[in-house]
């Protein structure tokens, strides 16, 4: 019963979210802001994400592949496919789930229980298309460049991984990568960001505008938002694979 | 004039409140006083829709508020101002910023307009120089008032105030006292006052509702509470005049 009142109130809030899209000028100031703690605050995390998934995937492909049944440039193959269809996108998606969704659950959490939202909407505010639109926005727009830095980065990290340890030279790799290289991966890969995006900014701002009980309820909410983000990245990362592979 | 009729509210089996009904005319005072816990903030909350009762209306100029579609309600939501319990200060920007706020979202006014109109709103509070401190800098006291200047800045029919003395040493809380009948007079408003301070009662209502047993116990002008010999309203009196003695 509580699942389905939750349920409700998700699809009311996003309800009211899109019906407020046309008040730009309500929410141009924030959606701004939001760009900037969502997408480039993120870059340095992401970054290193990045790096270190590429590196760690080539030396452990290289170590499962260590036969000379195959050539060593399949290494390079496996590591930039696996990267751009799914690792980049998953794995930062449930890095940004605790960074972004955290802060934002927290936030809105605040601003409702010391009533800063009470405040906005007792002024005449649309405290939805202020605080809750933004942030989505800001959400489904920015994991996709995010995911391509991950992605150009776990590529990078892999060579250099490669090339440091002497399992296979550069070269190698990124022939084995050309080789199995299709544009479409990229374009799912980047609709899966943009679906990871959407489900951590959407979840972790119900989770926040609907907070209550003070500190604790505030850590509650943040908790939740989290956990179920990294759930539903997991949910739609199966379903978006079945249905699009 | 607000008219509330039959009012009834409850959070799940929880009943806060049954059949309240009141009138306040316009230019009036009113203070509602109650325990902790009786659901005084709560009907606070209904007078501009913040929150839904179960049942009953709330009446502004002929339209109940409940009818209202959003747009509409966003409109009737900028008549009233509202000073909350903890000052509800956005912490992201400055004092300054708090109180341009909503002139900057609801009005044309020019950067040199603005700025002019915020110094007014600070000099009626006694916060002249406060303008450039972070929330997180004011003291209690200083974040009702500088709630206050914000709830005033759009110059409402309307002002609502939720336990404006509460956490405040008595000196302050005769200051806040001042500035509510100062705004009241300055501005012609009608205020409600949510409290369960005797003092300030006393000091700023011309009428008084009491809350007491799920629903609306008393309701009265200051000289009737003074006669009264309602006995919930007795005892929760004179509980406090025995607090201001000692």
């Amino acid at each position: 019963m509580e699942a389905l009142k939750q349920l409700g109130q998700y699809t009311l809030l996003l309800y009211q979210a899109l019906r407020s899209v046309t008040e730009f000028s309500t929410y141009r100031e924030n959606l701004f802001n939001e760009f900037v703690k969502v997408g480039y605050q993120s870059i340095p995390i992401i970054m290193l994400v990045g790096v270190f998934t590429g590196a760690v995937l080539t030396l452990q492909t290289a170590y499962q592949l260590d036969t000379d049944l195959y050539p060593a440039y399949i290494v390079g193959s496996i590591v930039a496919q696996s990267v751009i269809i799914e690792l980049a996108a998953v794995i930062s998606g449930l890095v940004l789930a605790g960074k972004v969704g955290a802060r934002i659950s927290t936030e809105l959490g605040t601003m409702r229980v010391s009533e800063q939202i009470d405040a906005l909407e007792s002024m005449g505010f649309n405290s939805v298309a202020f605080l809750v639109l933004p942030r989505i926005f800001a959400g489904v727009l920015m994991f996709p460049v995010l995911y391509i830095i991950a992605s150009t980065l776990g590529i990078i990290g892999g060579v250099v991984a490669g090339a440091a340890d002497g399992i296979l030279p550069a070269a190698e790799f990124m022939k084995g990568g050309r080789q199995f290289f299709f544009p479409e991966d990229v374009v799912f890969g980047i609709l899966k960001s943009f679906v990871f995006g959407f489900v951590i900014t959407s979840i972790s701002c119900f989770k926040g505008y609907f907070a209550f009980g003070g500190a604790e309820g505030v850590g509650n909410a943040t908790t939740q938002a989290t956990v179920l983000s990294c759930i539903y990245i997991l949910l739609a990362d199966f379903v978006l694979a079945a249905i699009l592979l | 004039m607000i008219e509330i009729n039959n009012l009834t509210k409850s959070f799940g089996k929880n009943l806060i409140w049954k059949d309240v009904s009141f009138q306040i005319e316009d230019g009036e005072t009113l203070a509602v006083i109650g325990k902790s816990g009786c659901g005084k903030s709560v009907l606070l909350k209904h007078l501009n829709a913040l929150m839904y009762p179960d049942s009953g209306e709330v009446i502004i100029d002929g339209q109940c508020v409940f009818d209202l579609n959003y747009s509409e309600l966003r409109l009737m939501r900028q008549r009233f101002g509202i000073l909350f319990q903890g000052g509800a200060l956005f912490d992201s920007i400055n004092t300054f910023e708090n109180i341009a706020f909503p002139l900057r979202y609801f009005t044309n006014k020019t950067e040199g307009e603005i700025k002019k109109d915020v110094e007014e709103a600070l000099d009626m509070v006694n916060l002249k120089d406060a303008g450039s401190k972070a929330t997180s800098e004011l003291s209690g006291g200083m974040r009702k008032r500088v709630g206050l200047a914000r709830a005033i800045i759009l110059k409402p029919d309307y002002l609502l105030y939720d336990e404006p003395t509460s956490g405040l040493d008595p000196q302050t809380s005769d200051e806040i006292n001042e500035l509510i009948v100062s705004m009241a007079d300055s501005f012609d408003l009608t205020s409600i006052v949510i409290t369960h301070d005797m003092h300030s009662v006393l000091s700023i209502a011309e009428k008084v509702a009491f809350l007491d047993s799920q629903k609306l116990s008393w309701f009265g002008s200051i000289d009737e509470m003074k006669k009264s010999e309602h006995p919930p309203l007795v005892e929760f009196t004179t509980a406090s005049e025995y607090k201001i003695k000692a």
